[in-house]
């Protein structure tokens, strides 16, 4: 596997929006069956890289590989089509449609010709049933309306969504923020369920002890620079926390924020 | 035709709580309560034994005839412009349009003296432009699509009058009546059939076969989950691949269609214009959709909703007139009736996602 490129890789990628420099020499790789975490906080640059990724921005800098052939993005239709599928934190899914029509939207299977043209609904459901099903997701109604089900659920039904059309690239935007602890267990699983179907997981996090949990990859953005890049047997929770947080500063917080100490807080 | 459940099969059986896990089906009421357009047919049967009580010839063949007509006329209009409001935008330049429809078609047989259906003819192009029109400026500018229409439907109603008085020299058209096919166009747009011993107008079959396609659109096609998500949440649905921009043109584009069918109505009717006419009906199409259910939001509405929203105001129309009171107070039904609909559509929604 380390003889041939990975599946998805960036090198050196920067962005410019106007005359902020966004983002400046990030490289990355993912590959399939693994996770790939981003790790940052925020104004860290994570969201520029996302956007790089699923198309929504082209790079300005840098070199963006699939299958170790170079491309430039178009549109997000166009990295889907090879691919590569974003599962947004807030915009994944239409919250007053069924379940169903979500899972489908803008994949629509149809039947029949001419005027018939029409959607094939009963496979609709029973596929949207059977794709959950094998994700692990158990729902009681694929009628109810998305926007029903917990933040944790709907996060998932994207996953599978993603997985279910062939997707080989699967980007998270943050999947674990605003969730609880029990909901991000959740999510967290799916995550691995994606991995182990054989996808490369691209997975920005700001939270490295979800990070650690899955991740096979860490790739540490500050400030629209790479921090750091390391595999999973180089590195330990705690400094792969310490690192993000940027060690010194955090410890320096917490010394300021100790109760019972007036003199310290001066 | 005008099918109403989502499901293809009956439930085995209503109210079974907790048997299958997940082949579970919601009880039938349930289901029921999850439709759009439940609190405005409540609202209608409510309406309708109330005129049946308070006005006397309200329930004569001839008079609900009548009421039918008058909710037709609305409806054909009240339909698109639910699918319009599904998919998050609005039209304020509907009424108008509708006149400015009828004008551009007697204007041209007129001024040609040609037969009618020329007239029927460039006033479709025509009218469709300017449906295209409102979803390219909207699409491309990006500003709210309430600031675009209300534009057009400023220009389109200073157009109908300025035009109409350089051709004619008055506000008013030249009668087409004498022309050819104008008995041909009048058979398509505005005649009267007798069934049964009941006058139907061709408008009627309009509406209910506008209704059906726009339910089958909506329901069983792939434009139709685009609507539904264009309208509930646009970003989403550009970032799995759905073409938000062919989405909002295209219902634009079928408001205009049927804004041409009114028009050429309006025209058959009588076979004069007064171009000052259709200014506030804009309001009421929208009315009869918000009634029927449809958010002013987006992404949640139902077109036969609309349906039952125009026949809601066909009733109340016609029917203070068979109750014998002063018809001035038709708007102010309308107001009452627009408030108490929504106020219970959004109660009936909250219980229905309260409790899947």
């Amino acid at each position: 596997m380390n003889d041939r490129a990975p599946l998805l890789e960036l090198e050196r990628v920067s962005k410019l929006y106007g005359n902020i420099r966004a983002l400046t020499d990030v490289s990355l790789a993912a590959d399939s069956g693994e996770v790939t975490c981003v790790l940052g906080d925020n104004g860290a640059g994570k969201s520029t890289l996302i956007k790089i990724i699923s198309g929504l921005h082209r790079h300005d800098g840098g070199t963006y590989r699939l299958d170790g052939t170079e491309l430039r993005l178009g549109s997000p239709r166009e990295a889907l089509d090879r691919g590569i599928a974003t599962v947004y934190q807030d915009l994944a899914v239409v919250p007053l449609m069924p379940v169903w029509r979500n899972f489908f939207l803008g994949s629509e299977p149809v039947k029949g010709r001419g005027p018939l043209r029409r959607l094939d609904v009963a496979t609709m459901r029973a596929t949207t049933r059977s794709a959950l099903a094998r994700m692990g997701i158990e729902l009681r109604d694929v009628d109810q309306p998305i926007g029903t089900l917990s933040g944790g659920e709907r996060q998932c039904v994207a996953i599978a969504r993603a997985v279910h059309f062939g997707a080989r690239v699967l980007v998270l935007d943050e999947p674990t923020a605003a969730l609880g602890v029990k909901q991000a267990g959740v999510v967290l699983r799916y995550v691995a369920a994606a991995r182990d179907a054989g996808l490369a997981v691209v997975l920005i996090t700001h939270n490295p002890h979800h990070a650690h949990l899955v991740g096979d990859r860490f790739v540490l953005l500050k400030r629209g620079t790479m921090a750091g890049s390391h595999r999973a047997d180089e590195i330990t929770l705690d400094e792969l926390t310490r690192q993000m947080a940027g060690g010194a500063e955090l410890a320096e917080l917490g010394h300021e924020l100790r109760r019972g100490d007036p003199t310290d807080a001066a | 035709m005008t099918e109403t459940t989502t499901a293809p099969t009956p439930p085995p059986a209503a109210g079974r709580p907790e048997g299958d896990d997940r082949l579970i089906r919601r009880s039938l009421p349930r289901r029921l309560l999850g439709r759009p357009e439940l609190g405005a047919v409540i609202g209608a049967a409510a309406l309708f034994v109330f005129f049946a009580i308070v006005a006397d010839s309200f329930l004569k063949l001839g008079s609900l005839s009548t009421v039918v007509y008058a909710s037709s006329t609305i409806g054909i209009m009240a339909v698109p412009v639910a699918l319009l409001m599904i998919g998050g935008e609005f039209d304020l330049s509907t009424g108008v349009l509708v006149t400015f429809s009828a004008l551009v078609s007697s204007q041209v047989s007129y001024q040609l003296t040609a037969n009618v259906w020329v007239g029927v003819g460039v006033s479709l192009l025509v009218t469709l432009a300017v449906g295209l029109f409102n979803g390219f400026m909207l699409v491309r500018t990006k500003l709210p699509s309430f600031i675009i229409t209300l534009g057009t439907f400023l220009m389109l109603t200073g157009i109908n009058l300025g035009l109409t008085k350089v051709i004619s020299g008055t506000v008013t058209t030249r009668s087409i009546g004498d022309m050819d096919g104008f008995g041909a166009a009048r058979s398509v747009f505005a005649a009267r059939y007798e069934v049964g011993g009941v006058s139907v107008n061709v408008t009627v079959l309009w509406w209910l076969g506008l209704l059906a396609l726009a339910t089958w659109i909506l329901l069983r096609t792939r434009a139709g989950n685009w609507i539904f998500a264009v309208g509930g949440a646009p970003e989403a649905a550009r970032a799995v691949g759905v073409p938000v921009n062919r989405t909002k043109i295209g219902l634009y584009l079928g408001v205009a269609l049927a804004a041409w069918i009114s028009g050429q109505h309006l025209l058959f009717s009588y076979d004069v214009i007064q171009s000052s006419e259709g200014i506030g009906n804009e309001l009421i199409y929208i009315a009869a959709a918000v009634i029927g259910g449809c958010l002013l939001t987006g992404g949640y509405g139902s077109a036969i909703g609309a349906a039952v929203g125009a026949f809601i105001f066909g009733m109340t129309n016609k029917g203070i007139v068979f109750a014998q009171w002063d018809p001035n107070w038709f708007k102010f039904f309308l107001g009452a009736m627009l408030l108490l609909a929504t106020l219970l559509n959004a109660w009936i929604r909250k219980r229905a996602e309260a409790t899947p």
